[in-house]
């Protein structure tokens, strides 16, 4: 058994300050205010650090800092950005423990994760960004003999990207890696949750960055976040978290017209169709292991397969042996490499997870494992953890339509093809999807039917660069990782 | 005239933090989020910062002792059609506001709680649709 040592600790990777700043400029600036806020660990529920609480005058440092860097860099040579983009993702691979732990402190996911999912695969998008633009082409329309319309790609500026908290570096990095690619400046946001890993990260590549071209601003929503989002100085912004402050970006956007990318989430639905249950064999298996995906990330994903329909004619079998496999998911110490679901990223989001189970109970959904909060007992009876909870219920309850963004999954059962794609479509949302099936066709058909923008085939959770990720619906506007 | 039954209704220590609230900022309104991270939490805004429109309802105008002006709770018409069926209670526990919500510096945050209409409850709703909203 391997446990790896918090940071700080002796024996530890990585060790966090006490106190973080603003990234402005290339240095470390304190808050206007004088201001910090507390920063928790959700492993156990204690204070480790402390984080400068933003506002509007740190905001327009930033951006007098981003506006100040953007000419030139603007006008580096792709061969250059594509360069610093893979010298980045050169530091992070030799980093990869220390990022990892880091993380892991941080958002309260297992280290298992993080060391073979979220770091190397933001590292693999820094990689895939410096190939993408040195192979990127303008385009050239011939409009008569004489005539030539050049179109090319140019940066657009100073752009402000706001960061969710569930994957706090590999959402970051989702956002820098193709915006720093471009020639763009950045002011990014961290999520208040988890506001400091990226800081932690920032201190291993900050020497590679000419200063202001990345500068990182913490704070609360409405103090930091707002001014950023309706700043007149920024030319893009770029935000992942839920509907109402998506609506609300958009309209600050739309006083200053400039575009928007926004992920608001989903309530994806993993479709088991009975040929699954052919044979109990490793594809059977395989199958099983994507039902318990919902867990993945505590459920804290925005395609988190939250709905899991099952043809009716395998429906009993199989869900009996996909509760089992749940039952089976490991919950501990996230710094435990053996542990597969960790803690949830904040008390709030626990809390929140925890009357939604109330909810499913009232309606009239069965529990049929999980269903509470767990105590892990010694300094991890602080932490914020919660069982992996299978429901059974319909699509028209509220567990089924409302993104619980935690290890919960409602399991509902279907008869043929078309019921399977209306109850997969009947959400607001379409995002992700998940289709199980040994049939091609079948496979295939499903995967053109569902009004999702990502829909996996007889795989789950694949987040490879080159793969476009975005919504349909109410899932947002514009893709990423493309 | 209007129904005797209320969709939504606020929890004393919900209505003490929205008289902070007020008489820091002044005149407010929710509108209640979905999706990812922070979703499913009753956002607060100054009254009118978020502009409300034929997309959406509002479910309930909340009046509070001390608070001149009732305040708007609104969500959307799509999500509220999944909705429509709980009575919404407006709580106020510790913790941090998310998204753009004004009570992140009180040190409290707003949680939405929610329960089953009675079938009596639903009858009379029956007869009283929401407001479908327009900009305040």
């Amino acid at each position: 058994m391997t446990v790896y040592a918090a940071p700080g600790q002796p024996g530890s990777a990585m060790t966090y300050k006490s106190r973080y700043d603003h990234w402005i400029g290339g240095q470390y600036v304190a808050p206007s205010s004088g201001q910090y806020f507390e920063n928790i660990t959700p492993v156990t529920g204690q204070v480790f650090c402390e984080v400068a609480r933003g506002n509007a005058a740190d905001v327009e440092l930033a951006l007098d800092a981003a506006h100040a860097a953007a000419p030139s860099w603007g006008h580096t040579t792709v061969t250059e950005r594509s360069n610093i983009l893979l010298k980045i993702a050169d530091v992070m691979e030799a980093n990869l423990t220390a990022i990892a732990v880091a993380e892991t402190w941080e958002n309260g996911k297992p280290i298992r994760e993080t060391l073979v999912a979220d770091i190397p695969l933001a590292i693999d998008h820094f990689r895939y960004f410096a190939g993408a633009l040195r192979a990127q082409e303008g385009t050239l329309g011939q409009i008569s003999d004489d005539t030539v319309a050049y179109h090319f790609h140019e940066p657009l500026g100073v752009v402000a990207q706001i960061i969710p908290w569930n994957f706090p570096i590999l959402m970051a990095v989702w956002k820098l890696a193709p915006a720093l690619a471009a020639g763009n400046c950045v002011i990014l946001k961290p999520a208040e949750q988890t506001p400091v890993s990226i800081h932690f990260w920032m201190s291993l590549v900050a020497d590679l960055l000419p200063p202001g071209v990345l500068n990182i601003v913490n704070g609360f929503g409405v103090e930091a976040g707002k001014p950023l989002a309706s700043s007149r100085r920024i030319a893009k912004v770029a935000f992942t978290g839920e509907t109402t402050t998506g609506r609300l970006i958009m309209q600050y956007a739309a006083e200053n017209i400039i575009p928007v990318t926004l992920e608001l989430g989903g309530k994806s639905a993993n479709i088991f169709f009975e040929d699954v249950a052919q044979a109990d064999d490793d594809f059977y298996d395989k199958a099983l292991e994507g039902f318990t995906m919902f867990a993945l990330n505590q459920g804290e994903v925005c395609t988190c397969p939250s709905r899991a329909l099952i043809e009716s004619t395998i429906y009993d079998s199989f869900l009996g042996d996909a509760v089992a496999r749940t039952k089976k998911v490991v919950q501990g110490n996230p710094l435990d490499i053996n542990t597969m679901i960790g803690a949830q990223a904040s008390s709030e989001q626990l809390e929140k997870i925890l009357s939604y189970i109330d909810i499913g109970k009232a309606e009239g959904a069965t529990v049929l494992t999980g269903g509470e909060r767990v105590d892990l007992g010694g300094d991890l009876s602080g932490g914020f953890y919660c069982a992996p909870t299978v429901f059974e219920g319909n699509n028209a309850m509220r567990i089924f339509q409302e993104e619980i963004f935690g290890p919960v999954v409602s399991v509902a059962k279907f008869t043929g093809f078309d019921d399977a794609i209306s109850i997969a479509n009947d959400t607001l949302y379409g995002l992700g999807a998940g289709v199980w099936s040994r049939n091609g066709n079948t496979a295939y058909r499903a995967g053109r039917a569902i009004h999702a923008g990502r829909v996996w085939t007889n795989c789950y959770h694949d987040y490879s660069a080159h793969a476009a990720f975005g919504g349909y619906k109410q899932s947002g506007i514009g893709r990423e990782t493309t | 005239m209007a129904s005797m039954v209320q969709r939504v209704d606020v929890t004393p220590e919900a209505a003490d933090l929205l008289r902070r609230l007020t008489g820091i900022h002044g005149p407010l309104m929710f509108h209640q989020s979905g999706g990812c991270c922070d979703g499913s939490a009753p956002m607060c805004y100054l009254a009118g910062e978020f502009r409300t429109g034929g997309q959406d309802v509002r479910l309930e105008e909340l009046v509070i002792d001390g608070i001149p002006e009732p305040i708007g709770f609104w969500m959307s018409a799509s999500q509220f059609a999944y909705w429509e069926h709980t009575r919404l209670t407006i709580d106020a526990v510790p913790g941090r506001g998310g998204g753009f919500s004004l009570e992140v510096s009180e040190g409290m945050r707003f949680h939405t709680r929610s329960r089953l209409f009675t079938d009596e409850e639903s009858a009379e709703l029956a007869d009283h649709p929401v407001f479908v909203g327009v900009t305040q």
